[in-house]
């Protein structure tokens, strides 16, 4: 009689564990889960750094779309560049390295298909947005360059949105109407940057590290 | 196949990974299901010639420049019978708490 118990209850234990199993699989292979708030608030934090040296330091502050005479001169457009290249490498690393932690901290590994697949999907918006904006600075419409790295920024999100956590998806939306926003209101492009890299990704990181991380 | 809906075919959690996985993707290579199950070559390839074998999964080869590339989906049969064997599960816990 005890015997007959416990086997049923060894049973229902397996039961639980497939379901488990069944559960883990499915969701590994189609979601990336792997990203960290983290990496999103330091993002944020080195954008805002970014934007206040570009405008304080760089002088970056276009009134117009086109290159005006009283604009900024070329050796301070080339330092804004370098800055904002350096902006987006240090993020793109600081998530590198907060994903690979907790892919190891969750048992699986950081570059598996379905990361492989994020990347995939995230880095044709984010190209075509990358090589428009040289095409930009080439043709002298620095005032742009601002609302459409929103822009471009933000389908990448969206797109990695059905992939990741679908917080991700609502971010990419506000990104891409702060970017529309900036194409109307030129004179104001660097603050929309700034609410969109920094402030939006400082609030989302949170969100997600609070919702998911404890 | 049991009368309540579990297949003895996806008793091997393997085996129960492997359906997984391929329920929720279009379609996958061998690398990619190794990388998601953690398990050797030789040990995926017996369990998914086994479920080629009852028509849940279908492969298809192709090259990748000169290197073969085999990709494997699951069947209608396939997503039927997994789908039973989790409706079967589901109920088999509910029952026993």
């Amino acid at each position: 009689m005890q015997y007959k118990v416990l086997s049923k209850m060894e049973k229902e234990r397996d039961y639980i564990k497939d379901i488990t199993e069944i559960r883990t699989m499915m969701e590994r292979s189609s979601k990336f889960l792997s990203l960290s708030g983290w990496a999103g608030i330091l993002a944020g934090i080195y954008a805002l750094v970014g934007a206040y040296i570009a405008h304080a330091f760089l002088r970056f502050r276009p009134q117009e779309i086109g290159y005006s005479a009283d604009g900024i001169d070329s050796s301070d457009l080339l330092n804004v560049c370098i800055l904002a290249t350096g902006v987006l490498v240090l993020s793109i690393g600081t998530a590198i390295y907060l994903s690979y932690r907790r892919a190891i901290k969750r048992e699986e590994p950081l570059w598996n298909a379905t990361s492989r697949r994020l990347v995939a999907n995230v880095s044709v918006p984010l190209a075509t947005g990358g090589i428009l904006a040289l095409v930009f600075i080439s043709k002298g419409l620095i005032g742009l360059l601002a609302p459409l790295t929103l822009v471009f920024y933000g389908l990448a999100l969206y797109s990695a949105g059905s992939i990741t956590y679908r917080e991700v998806r609502a971010l990419g939306m506000i990104q891409i109407t702060l970017g529309l926003t900036g194409f109307f209101l030129v004179e104001y492009g660097l603050l929309f940057w700034a609410a969109g890299f920094g402030l939006m990704h400082i609030v989302y990181g949170l969100y997600i590290h609070l919702k998911y991380e404890r | 196949m049991f009368a309540d809906g579990l297949h003895k075919a996806f008793e091997s959690r393997i085996r129960l990974g492997i359906m997984s996985v391929l329920a929720v993707n279009h379609s996958l290579d061998f690398n990619a299901l190794k990388e998601y199950l953690g398990v050797t070559d030789g040990n995926l390839a017996s369990h998914l010639k086994a479920l080629e074998k009852e028509g849940f999964i279908g492969m298809e080869k192709s090259f990748i420049g000169r290197k073969p590339n085999t990709k494997y989906f699951i069947t209608k049969t396939g997503k039927t019978t997994f789908n039973k064997h989790l409706t079967a599960l589901e109920k088999l816990i509910q029952s026993q708490k």
